[in-house]
């Protein structure tokens, strides 16, 4: 196969790679471009632990081509804090202890900002369909849906 | 002597008794007195037993020393998740 | 080792109980930290695995020669690349066949073949090259038919120990247990009501979000390194040591971080394969298992078929219990069948009680440990009985449990004497509970069940050393799997008197540090953690005798109290307190560096009892079923980080719900597992459930300085029969098997309303 050159941008820099055609948007972060904070959790679209956005929309980067993301904004969990800055979210979820393993935090954390980007004020119901999409065995996701909701209202008073 | 009860599918190999008394000074002797005096145990032994003295329950600790009149408790070697 | 810590009673914490930031956040809410697959090596080539189609079969020849041939191809692996060295150990035997098949394969997944190449698409180009001569055989998933005469039998070599007479037949069934105390024929005599039922449940698994991954990098002196995602990265490399022929020493282990385990990750599957591919290839390999794989070729939990009786005087008092279990293992011996049958009557105060069980294979993937193993099963059946009982009596179901609830001094049913046990306190604790008195509505109905895990303690080793700035590193060997360093870093600037961001703790690599047991047995706070405690009271012992050497005074003229070093008493000489950062200070010149030490085999674990409350709704036009509520009353012991015992709680709680009401291994007819992925796999989401409420009581276990019992397994025993008992309430129909999926509620309320047409 030969391989396709692709320019984008990923957390607001430029970058290019070259990828095979078949590889995932996940394969080219993690193997090509040292970006391991999305995980391959099922690479099938149904754990989230993939969790990015494209545009702002939250996707499953093992769904998408890497040749997929010429030209579009991709975000990472790495590109969510700002230099020493936490993103709220990131603080809430350790003040709640909303982790155990760690393994589906990058995941949820990408898709509670999703949510919180576009509707600031969530009630319990909105945050678990939301979230739907990103699998936790650990949690029980109680203290996740807990730290999501105090970020929203912490927000909401900044 | 320490009272020593096994669980009831190792009666076969103890002449259907299930509350033995073994003279023994601590876990390894009275386990070894067990094989030795009842050979059909022994695979059981070898494929790992834990051991409750007095209520507490020892995973392994061979060398937990045993009181005259401890109780001690036989059971299948523990694990966990 | 004392086992009479009564301190745990009396002494006030400064920090254990406190809720500070875990010291490894940072990395985990960042994406920095580094999980199994997360770890590159130059010149790495990837590893797959080829595994069998069929559910059991005769493996007549294995031709990986096209498959050698093909650019990219370094290195491909066979049963030839695995002797036998296991040297009688029929455990370490069946791990090795396990981890690739030798006369048959076994399982549907069960590995054949490995290659090693330079990318992805070429392991899997190669994979299809290699060609195996199959000869199917009749197969067998089902406990029950597989335990029948008729049924095709996995091993010549299994013939059923714990029966008499000796059989003649190789069969399935590989040993039979019992347990129990009293004459349960007597006993039932007296009963007034007496309840009869047989239940079922189906496999599960362990569903850990990370599928397994490693990195192995072995080199021409047979010295090796492998970074992997383990409970436990000694018993790994002690394992592969052992099934590769090295020495323990040349192979240093490195444990990931790990993306949940639950005991699916207390044994090994791809590590084996990962270094005989980096050894024959002699370049690093990283082999990492696809969803599908880890489905179908790791070790998800038994699948059971339970009978159970009990009876019970008008009042209520049980007169006697008796069950028969039977557990499937996959192919291997060792399903956790004898813990089903310890722990099915453990939570009752009985004169007569017995239970039974039969291990059995069958043509399923080997099982692994999974949270407290072979528990829930036992406790769906036994506490589904239970509830049907209080009901024929007239009593309230947690009347009726208080009732008979085990307590210190009652001869447990799998055989030693309590001690003080917290099953009581967590009852009469959700007596008084706002749920209890919750109003229901149409449809709605509340359950609840009390569930009991042994915990045990293992081997820990723990050094402590103190840096000359007086911070302090905590050096552990078990691998973190929910939060454990905190708890590491609470209790170790407990004892020493110092803030908790002055200690930072490590899990270091097998090279650095003596053997540490698997993270399993909920051992990790218990033992790891007193581990902790007496390295700070070794170190403790050293600084003080650094002060006595500096004030020139006796070493038993020095006390330690909250950080500092002060003279014994009055006689002793008029020297301020040193703190521990001025001792280290000097320590170059007194005698050079100062660290604590603790080695040992941990035991005096204490049990941890639960009581589960569940609210759930039926929608009888569905059948399916929504929890409205649930709560957990749980006993710690001592709460070192309260939040990570909460977290424990309401994991497993939800690992329970799921396996009550969606998750399942299906088969087909062909053997085959038809829903290898976690779109029908389905675990709980996020939408599914409610808050999971959590009450901790402290009922200090004496076997711990500070009276921590373990918590992570009990968790997940009580909520089969929580929520069983919960949707009876809602639509009288009793479940007896799970999942209550809604095709199978559906299915029985429509039985249900068929009967009541009949009758009418």
């Amino acid at each position: 196969m030969t391989a396709v050159k692709v320019s984008t941008k990923i957390n607001g820099d430029a970058v290019d790679f070259v990828c095979e055609p078949d590889e995932t948007l996940l394969d080219v972060l993690r193997n090509r471009l040292g970006l391991t904070g999305a995980k391959e959790g099922c690479s099938t679209g149904d754990c989230g632990a993939c969790s990015v956005t494209i545009d702002g929309r939250l996707t499953c980067s093992c769904l998408v081509l890497g040749a997929e993301a010429e030209g579009h904004d991709i975000g990472t969990i790495e590109g969510m804090a700002k230099g020493e800055k936490l993103h709220p979210l990131q603080k809430k979820f350790l003040e709640h202890a909303a982790l155990q393993c760690g393994i589906c935090t990058p995941g949820f954390l990408v898709a509670a900002k999703a949510l919180l980007d576009h509707n600031p004020r969530p009630t319990e119901t909105e945050v678990r369909f939301a979230l739907a999409g990103n699998l936790c065995r650990c949690t029980g996701y109680d203290k996740i849906v807990r730290a999501v909701m105090d970020t929203a209202a912490e927000m909401r008073r900044a | 002597m320490a009272k020593v009860i096994i669980w009831s599918s190792l009666k076969s190999h103890t002449g259907g008794e299930a509350n033995l008394e073994i003279a023994a000074a601590n876990v390894k002797d009275l386990l070894a007195r067990l094989g030795e005096t009842y050979p059909g145990l022994q695979p059981q032994l070898q494929r790992g037993v834990s051991v409750s003295i007095d209520g507490v329950i020892f995973r392994d600790g061979w060398l937990q020393p045993l009181k005259p009149d401890s109780e001690v408790v036989l059971l299948p070697r523990m694990v966990g998740g | 080792m004392p086992l009479d810590n009564t301190e745990s009673q009396t002494r006030k914490f400064k920090v254990v109980g406190t809720r500070p930031i875990r010291p490894d956040g940072i990395d985990k809410v960042t994406g920095r930290a580094r999980f199994g697959a997360d770890a590159v090596a130059p010149g790495m080539l990837i590893g797959r695995i080829l595994r069998s189609p069929h559910a059991h079969a005769k493996i007549k020849s294995i031709d990986a020669s096209k498959a050698l041939k093909l650019e990219g191809v370094k290195a491909v692996v066979t049963r030839d690349d695995f002797p036998d060295k296991t040297d009688g150990d029929a455990a370490l035997y069946d791990v090795l066949y396990n981890v690739m098949a030798r006369e048959k394969a076994l399982y549907e997944g069960h590995a054949v073949a490995a290659v090693a190449a330079t990318s992805a698409s070429v392991a899997r180009q190669a994979l299809k090259l290699i060609k195996v001569d199959y000869e199917v055989l009749p197969h067998v998933t089902d406990v029950d038919e597989a335990m029948k005469p008729s049924a095709p039998v996995l091993h010549a070599k299994i013939f059923t120990d714990g029966v008499e007479p000796k059989p003649k037949k190789a069969s399935n069934v590989v040993r039979r247990y019992e347990f129990g105390h009293g004459d349960v024929d007597a006993g039932f005599k007296k009963a007034d009501v007496i309840v009869e039922q047989s239940f079922k449940t189906e496999a599960t698994h362990q569903g850990y979000i990370e599928p397994h991954a490693c990195l192995a990098n072995v080199g021409t002196d047979g010295q090796g390194e492998l970074w992997v995602c383990t409970q436990g990265h000694f018993m790994v490399r002690d394992t592969c040591a052992r099934l590769l022929g090295m020495d323990m020493s040349k192979l240093r282990v490195t444990a990931s971080e790990i993306g949940g385990g639950f005991g699916g990750k207390t044994t090994v599957f791809i590590e084996p394969v990962a270094l005989a591919l980096s050894r024959k290839a002699n370049r690093p390999v990283k082999v990492v298992m696809s969803r599908d794989e880890v489905f179908k070729a790791t070790g998800p939990t038994s699948s059971s078929s339970i009978d159970v009786k009990i009876g019970c005087t008008r009042d209520g008092r049980i007169v006697a219990g008796d069950a028969t279990l039977r557990y499937q293992g996959g192919a291997f011996a060792g399903s956790p069948v004898e813990f089903g049958a310890m722990t099915a009557f453990a939570q009752y105060d009985l004169d007569n009680v017995r239970a039974i069980g039969y291990d059995v294979v069958c043509n399923r993937p080997k099982q692994a440990a999974y949270r407290a193993p072979g528990a829930p099963m036992a406790n769906f059946a036994i506490e589904s009985v239970i509830e049907e009982l209080a009901h024929k009596v007239g009593m309230e179901p947690i009347d009726f449990r208080i009732k008979n609830a085990a307590r210190e001094g009652t001869k447990s049913s799998y055989g030693p004497v309590y001690g003080p046990i917290g099953l009581l306190a967590t009852l009469q604790k959700a007596r008084e509970h706002p749920h209890f008195r919750a109003p229901l509505g149409k449809n709605q109905g509340r359950g609840m069940a009390c569930g009991f895990w042994f915990n045990f303690g293992g081997q820990s080793c723990v050094t402590l050393n103190i840096g000359v700035d007086g911070t302090v590193g905590v050096v552990t060997g078990s691998p973190d799997i929910g939060g454990s360093r905190a708890s590491m870093c609470l209790m170790t600037a407990e004892e020493l008197g110092i803030p908790y961001e002055k200690v930072r703790s490590v899990v270091t690599d097998t090279g650095s540090l003596g053997y540490n047991d698997v993270t399993d047995g909920s051992r990790t706070t218990f033992a790891t953690g007193m581990a902790c405690i007496l390295a700070a009271r070794d170190a403790i012992k050293k600084l003080c005798a650094r002060a006595a050497q500096i004030w020139g005074i006796p070493e038993d003229a020095v006390t330690w109290d909250a950080g500092f070093a002060k003279p014994a008493g009055g006689n002793a000489g008029n020297f301020p307190p040193m703190s521990l950062k001025e001792i280290a200070a000097q320590a170059a010149s007194t005698g050079g560096p100062i660290a604590g030490h603790h080695e040992y085999s941990a035991d005096g674990a204490g049990v941890s009892f639960a009581t589960h409350i569940c609210d759930s709704e039926v929608d009888p036009e569905t059948g399916f079923t929504k929890i409205l509520r649930y709560t957990v009353l749980q006993d710690a012991g001592k709460a070192v980080h309260p939040s990570y015992v909460e977290g424990q709680f309401q994991g497993g709680a939800v690992q329970g719900i799921g396996w009550a009401l969606n998750e399942e291994y299906i088969y087909g007819k062909d053997g085959r597992l038809q829903n290898a992925g976690f779109l029908d796999y389905r675990i709980p989401v996020c939408s599914d459930l409610p808050m999971i409420d959590t009450v901790i009581l402290e009922i200090p276990n004496p076997g711990h300085p500070y009276g921590v019992r373990g918590v992570g397994e009990t968790s997940i025993v009580p909520p089969l029969a929580a929520v069983a008992n919960s949707v009876s309430a809602a639509v009288g129909v009793r479940m007896c098997e799970t999942p209550i999926s809604p095709p199978k509620l559906l299915a029985a309320l429509d039985r249900k309303s068929g009967m009541k047409k009949a009758a009418e």
